[in-house]
């Protein structure tokens, strides 16, 4: 007898949730909007399902109806993922200690 | 490169999303933790395009989309204000959303790339699962635009309710999963277009309806909602990057809302169906008598916290609105000058989104070995000179210890009546959010100062 892949697939899922779980609980209250931000940032993973969608078929239509929304959805992940990097390390950027000595 | 090559690299890089995460648990770990999560974006996207292997046309109209959107999304994180933050966020989290539809449409559209089966004949479980994505990220990307908009003040911060609102709302959920059952049976482009259609009108209806001080938990939702949806698109395309991240972002987002709907003692049920609108109407009610409150200037607060030995400040809304946290680090550099001890006092739900006073603090250099939660420092109130109160309101308010009627009863609150005296920067006497009056205006130990945050804290550190 044979496993679905889908069983697979959930498993990783189910996983996932509890690892998120245990690992944001212990992110520290005042990193709450980094969280926020880099959690946008990874979300747009998303995007390699957009690079797919777009360079599907074959060179000669390269701007079908399906590759444009591959594209479109290109740009919005690359706002994100740029975006939700850069805003997450300027923000931590600033989170400084005490000067000890002063 | 090989399937279970690629389907190796997504798991690298959904660890390092996971370590990515882990970062945050402490400052000193976190900027490693944002490269971690860098990399695995870098493999990721690496893998997928050597996978293609088409270094043709679409190849270099790839990259100059991936430019375009990389250099708007740096443009927009380079110039955007610490203050903008939380709408800042709130469009990101829009953007998934509709990045996500889009693939959906597209691996609608296209089945065989993805091997979903062909048009008209595309799996029933990849099928669910599409519409899943789409429906999700649809909600997202419209809630979140009127977050947007709410945040950003384009839009009134006061809920708009309508009779039958609740019903409306059920009515499109239960046609939303007829519709998806529908559509598998019969797998007609028309239905998953519709799908699309009515998600759009759920994520407006879902939000319209909630208040600006809500917003933490809104963001929070929002941010949960994106992941689901990834992770919805991650079971449709078999990537087990965007399956693990979905579900990191889903989680993270259930756990910040379920924390700030803690913060304001509301069950997670009131929120999940949005029925906040209903309790705001019937708290409106204000008595309007006039009580004795005692009002005083910056001298006199100057004065008072001078002669302290300790002071803790209690920043909220506020301060984010008057842009003041630059102005109360130096208020707090002259406090230190004269041998006052500072800390800061941090609400949960303060400010607009979870961890917002945090980073408007860190903006302005207060060292975050300063700033305290509620559980850390609550009990040091009552050994402390002066309360500093600038820009919350609400979440000082002793009402929802005493007064079981009130609607903020059982939230948790600082316990800013206990220290010795308080300052309360306001503009005016009006009540918070919530529409309750606070107590702790009308207290013998409150001391008034009637003023714009910035403008007040700037003259009390001209006159220490």
């Amino acid at each position: 007898m044979e496993i679905d892949p889908f069983i697979f697939r959930l498993s990783i899922f189910i996983l996932a949730i509890f690892v998120g779980y245990y690992v944001v609980w212990s992110v520290t209250p005042s990193l709450h909007t980094p969280l926020m931000s880099v959690t946008n940032a990874i979300s747009s993973v998303i995007i390699v399902g957009a690079i797919v969608a777009a360079l599907a078929g074959e060179n000669s239509n390269i701007f079908d109806t399906a590759n444009i929304f591959g594209f479109l959805a290109i740009i919005l992940a690359a706002i994100n993922i740029f975006g939700g990097f850069l805003v997450t390390h300027r923000m931590l950027a600033m989170y400084k200690k005490k000067k000890k000595d002063k | 490169m090989s399937a279970n090559l690629l389907a190796v690299f997504y798991l690298i890089s959904g660890v390092l999303f996971i370590l990515a995460l882990r970062g945050l648990s402490s400052p000193e770990t976190s900027r490693r933790g944002n490269l971690f999560g860098i990399i695995g974006m870098i493999i990721a996207i690496g893998v997928t395009i050597i996978s293609i292997g088409n270094f043709s046309t679409g190849f270099i109209f790839l990259l100059i989309f991936l430019l375009l959107g990389g250099s708007i999304g740096a443009f927009i994180a380079f110039k955007i204000p610490m203050t903008a933050m939380p709408e800042l966020v709130a469009g990101f989290h829009s953007l998934v959303g509709l990045a996500a539809v889009f693939v959906a449409i597209s691996a609608f559209l296209n089945p065989e790339v993805f091997n979903l089966g062909s048009p008209g004949n595309i799996k029933i479980a990849s099928l669910i699962e599409m519409s899943l994505g789409a429906a999700i990220g649809a909600i997202t990307f419209t809630g979140s635009v009127i977050a947007f908009f709410k945040l950003r003040g384009l839009m009134s911060g006061s809920p708009i309710t309508f009779i039958g609102q609740h019903f409306i709302n059920l009515a499109l959920g239960v046609s939303l999963i007829g519709l998806i059952i529908y559509l598998c049976n019969t797998q007609q482009e028309y239905l998953f277009w519709s799908l699309i259609a009515i998600s759009f009108l759920v994520g407006i209806l879902l939000i319209i309806p909630i208040g600006g001080a809500d917003m933490p938990v809104v963001i929070s939702m929002l941010n949960s909602y994106s992941g689901w949806a990834a992770a919805g698109i991650g079971f449709t395309l078999e990537n087990s990057a965007l399956i693990i991240t979905g579900a990191l972002v889903g989680s993270s987002g259930a756990i910040l809302s379920y924390i700030m709907c803690k913060g304001m003692n509301r069950s997670f049920f009131n929120v999940i169906l949005g029925g906040w609108g209903a309790t705001e109407e019937s708290s409106k009610t204000v008595s309007t008598e006039q009580k004795p409150v005692k009002n005083g200037n910056a001298d006199d607060a100057a004065f008072l916290m001078k002669n302290a030995s300790s002071v803790i400040i209690v920043p909220g809304y506020g301060m984010a609105v008057a842009q003041a946290q630059h102005a109360l680090r130096e208020m707090v550099d002259s406090l230190k000058k004269n041998g006052v001890k500072v800390s800061y006092a941090i609400h949960p739900v303060a400010g607009r989104m979870p961890g917002h006073m945090n980073v408007l603090l860190a903006e302005a250099n207060v060292p975050y070995d300063e700033v305290f939660e509620l559980e850390d420092i609550n009990n040091d109130f009552a050994n402390c000179d002066v309360a500093y109160v600038i820009g919350a309101n609400d979440v000082t308010n002793p009402v929802a210890k005493t007064d079981p009627q009130s609607p903020i009863y059982g939230m948790p609150i600082l316990d800013v009546e206990k220290s010795k005296s308080v300052l309360f920067v306001k503009r005016s006497l009006s009540p918070g959010y919530a529409g309750i009056d606070n107590d702790l205006f009308y207290r013998e130990n409150t001391l008034m100062l009637f003023a714009d945050a910035k403008k007040m804290t700037e003259e009390i550190t001209k006159s220490l």
